[in-house]
C-alpha cells in the first residue's frame, strides 16, 4: 500500500525506446536552468548508440543513497521535501567536486564557467524536459510507476551498505 | 540509554553522530573536537584561502543549533588515554568519560619531514582552519612562496595560492606531481599546465634546508644546492593516521586502526572512521587507510549503524580524488596504476590536455584516471564498485575510452 508521501512524490519516468534524439530535453534544461539553449549545460543528456540506432536520455534518479548529498563537504546538498529532489545550493556548493566522483551514476557534474556543480532538481516539480519531450520517452508521474527499480537495485548493491553479498 | 562517544568532529565524527541519533532517538550521543572551531571541513580550507567562502563556509553543518537539535553534545576536548578495560576514556584535564560504544574518528595529520628550519616562522602546514588563516596572512599577492610537495593536498593548496596571485614554487620529491594519483603521462601533463600558468615547478628535487634569511624572511636551500626565497612556505608532504590513541588499548594498530567489514576495531564496543581506520579495500582485497572525504561520509555511516546494532557490512575503501589544479580537473578511481593481469587502453590529446586511462581485469573497470574531463566521471565508480561486467563494451572502450558513460548504459540497461 501507498503511503501518503509516497502518493505525493513523483519521479521522471525515462523511456528509452521512445527516444527519436531530437534532444528537445536538453534545450528545454539548459534553457530554463542556464538560460541558454546549451546542451552542454544540460542537467539531462541524450546518449546516441550509434551501432544500435538507439538513444537513451538519463539523468539522476534522485535516489535514496543519496551519495552526492553524504559526500559534500559543506551541506551544499539537500533534499527538497516537497519533490524528494537532491537539490545543489549554488550559495553553499565550493566546487570541490567531491560529489562528481562519489556518485555512481555520473550524474552530478561539475561546471567551470560558475565553478559550481549542476545536477537534476526536478524543476521544482514541473521538470522542463518531461514538458518538452515529444514523443513522451520522459514523463513525470507517480513514483511507483516509474520502472527505476533496476537502477535503484543496482545502487543498492553497490550501498556500502546493509545487504549481504549473494 | 546508551551511551555514544564519538572522538573526532570531522566528517566522519559528526556523520556518525548523525546517524546514530537517526537510529536511537533516546541514546546519549558525545562528539569530542580537538580544535576551538565548530565542526568543519579540511577540504573547504583552500576555497576559504581564495576568499571564495568566508570561515563558516567551512562549516560541516551550517545551522548553529544543528547538533542541538539532534541533542548531539559537542564538546571541545583533548583524549588523553583509551581504557578499553574501563570503557572509558581519560580527558586531558584528568576526567573520566564512561562510554557504551566508542567511534574513533581522529583523522589524520600532516607529516613534518626530517627537514632543518621548519619550526621558523612563516613554515606552515595547510591542515587546521587557524593554519589557513596564518596562511592567508603572509600569501599576500606577489610574495614568493614555496609550496613543498605536489601530492593530492598540496596541488589542492597550490590552486589557492595561484588565486592570491603569489610567486609560486613547488618543490616535489618524487618525478613527478601527483605520483600517488596520476601516471607519468597525466603528471606530465599537470606540471606543464603548471608551469604555462607561472609556477616553477622542481620534480626530483629535496628541500635540505630552510633558513632565516639576512633582510627577513626564509631562505629555502634545494638538493641542487639553489636557494629560492620565500615568505611562506607550505608543508605539505603527506599525511598519516592519528592512531596514537588506540595504541595504549588492546586495539589492533598498523598503518592505521585496523577495522573489519563492520569498521569494528579488534575491541568489539570501540569502532573506527575516516582518516584513521585502515578498513578492507574493494581494489586489493587486503586493508588500506584513505583519507579522502567520501570514505570519511561511508565509514561514519556504516560505523554508526553498527554501534546502534543494525547490521550493515561495509562494501570496502575505493580509492577516489577530484582535484582542480588551476582549471584543470584531474580524477582517479581504484587501481589506476594497473598491475599483474590488466589491461589498459588510454586516449591521450596533450596538447588540450585531455587524458583518460582505463585499467580492465577480465571484463570489468578495476582503476581509471582522468584530465580535462568534468563530466559523468562519477560513472567510473559505479563501473568499478559495481563490479560490472562490460562484455561487448569492453573493446568498444578499448578503442574509445571516453566513452564511459554509454559503456556503462550498455552494460546496465540493455
Amino acid at each position: 500500500m501507498n503511503t501518503g508521501k509516497r502518493l505525493m512524490q513523483k519521479s521522471l519516468h525515462i523511456d528509452p525506446g521512445k527516444c527519436t534524439g531530437c534532444l528537445q530535453c536538453e534545450m528545454a534544461c539548459s534553457l530554463d536552468n542556464e538560460g541558454a539553449f546549451n546542451p552542454a549545460k544540460s542537467r539531462i543528456k541524450v546518449f546516441d548508440f550509434h551501432a544500435e540506432g538507439r538513444f537513451v536520455p538519463y539523468t539522476c534518479t534522485q535516489c535514496a543513497e543519496a551519495w552526492c548529498m553524504k559526500a559534500c563537504p559543506v551541506d551544499a546538498i539537500s533534499v527538497d521535501t516537497l519533490t524528494g529532489a537532491k537539490v545543489v545550493s549554488d550559495a553553499l556548493c565550493v566546487g570541490c567536486k567531491v560529489c562528481t566522483i562519489a556518485c555512481p551514476f555520473g550524474t552530478i557534474n561539475y561546471n567551470q564557467t560558475t565553478g559550481k556543480v549542476l545536477k537534476c532538481d526536478l524543476c521544482g516539480g514541473d521538470p522542463e524536459c518531461a514538458k518538452a519531450c515529444p514523443t513522451s520517452a520522459i514523463t513525470f508521474i507517480d513514483a511507483d510507476w516509474t520502472g527505476l527499480e533496476r537502477m535503484r537495485d543496482w545502487a543498492s548493491k553497490t550501498d556500502s551498505g546493509t545487504r549481504a553479498e549473494a | 540509554m546508551a551511551r555514544y562517544v564519538i572522538v573526532g568532529a570531522g566528517p566522519a565524527g559528526v556523520i556518525a553522530a548523525e546517524t546514530l541519533r537517526q537510529q536511537d532517538a533516546d541514546g546519549e550521543i558525545v562528539l569530542l573536537g580537538g580544535e576551538p572551531e565548530p565542526p568543519y571541513s579540511r577540504m573547504a580550507i583552500p576555497y576559504y584561502l581564495t576568499g571564495g567562502i568566508e570561515e563558516s563556509g567551512t562549516h560541516l553543518r551550517k545551522a548553529q543549533d544543528h547538533y542541538a537539535k539532534l541533542g548531539i553534545e559537542v564538546r571541545q576536548a583533548a583524549v588523553s588515554k583509551v581504557d578499553t578495560g574501563a570503557n572509558s576514556l581519560v580527558l586531558a584535564d584528568g576526567s573520566a568519560l564512561p562510554y557504551d560504544q566508542l567511534l574513533l574518528a581522529t583523522g589524520a595529520s600532516p607529516v613534518r619531514p626530517p627537514v632543518p628550519g621548519l619550526d621558523l616562522p612563516g613554515v606552515h602546514h595547510c591542515w587546521t582552519l587557524e593554519d589557513a588563516r596564518q596562511m592567508a596572512d603572509l600569501a599576500d599577492p606577489g610574495a614568493s612562496v614555496v609550496l613543498m610537495g605536489a601530492g593530492f593536498i598540496g596541488c589542492i593548496i597550490l590552486e589557492s595560492l595561484l588565486a592570491r596571485d603569489v610567486k609560486l614554487t613547488v618543490v616535489e620529491m618524487e618525478d613527478r606531481m601527483l605520483p600517488r594519483m596520476m601516471d607519468q603521462t597525466g603528471g606530465a601533463m599537470i606540471k606543464r599546465w603548471c608551469e604555462d600558468k607561472g609556477t616553477s615547478v622542481l620534480t626530483s628535487t629535496k628541500v635540505t634546508e630552510i633558513k632565516a634569511a639576512d633582510g627577513g624572511g626564509l631562505q629555502v636551500v634545494l638538493d641542487s644546492g639553489e636557494q629560492v626565497p620565500a615568505a611562506l612556505v607550505v608543508v605539505a608532504t603527506g599525511v598519516k593516521s592519528n592512531a596514537e590513541l588506540a595504541q595504549d588499548g588492546d586495539i589492533k594498530v598498523d598503518q592505521g586502526i585496523v577495522v573489519d567489514n563492520y569498521l569494528r576495531t579488534s575491541v568489539s564496543n570501540v569502532y573506527a572512521a575516516g582518516d584513521v581506520a585502515q578498513a578492507p579495500d574493494h581494489s586489493t582485497g587486503g586493508w588500506s587507510v584513505l583519507a579522502i572525504q567520501p570514505t570519511a561520509a561511508d565509514h561514519g555511516r556504516v560505523a554508526a549503524l553498527n554501534m546502534a546494532g543494525v547490521e550493515t557490512t561495509y562494501k570496502g575503501n575505493l580509492a577516489m580524488n577530484v582535484l582542480d589544479t588551476a582549471g584543470l580537473v584531474s580524477v582517479s578511481f581504484g587501481r589506476w596504476d594497473g598491475g599483474d593481469g590488466c589491461e589498459t587502453a588510454e586516449s591521450v590529446d596533450a596538447e588540450n590536455f585531455r587524458y583518460m586511462r582505463l585499467v580492465f581485469e577480465e571484463d570489468r573497470v578495476v582503476g581509471a584516471l582522468s584530465l580535462g574531463h568534468t563530466d559523468h566521471v562519477g560513472v567510473l565508480r559505479g563501473l568499478i564498485q559495481g563490479d560490472v561486467h562490460l562484455g561487448e563494451w569492453k573493446a568498444r572502450l578499448q578503442a574509445d575510452p571516453c566513452r564511459i558513460m554509454e559503456a556503462y548504459l550498455g552494460s546496465t540497461l540493455s
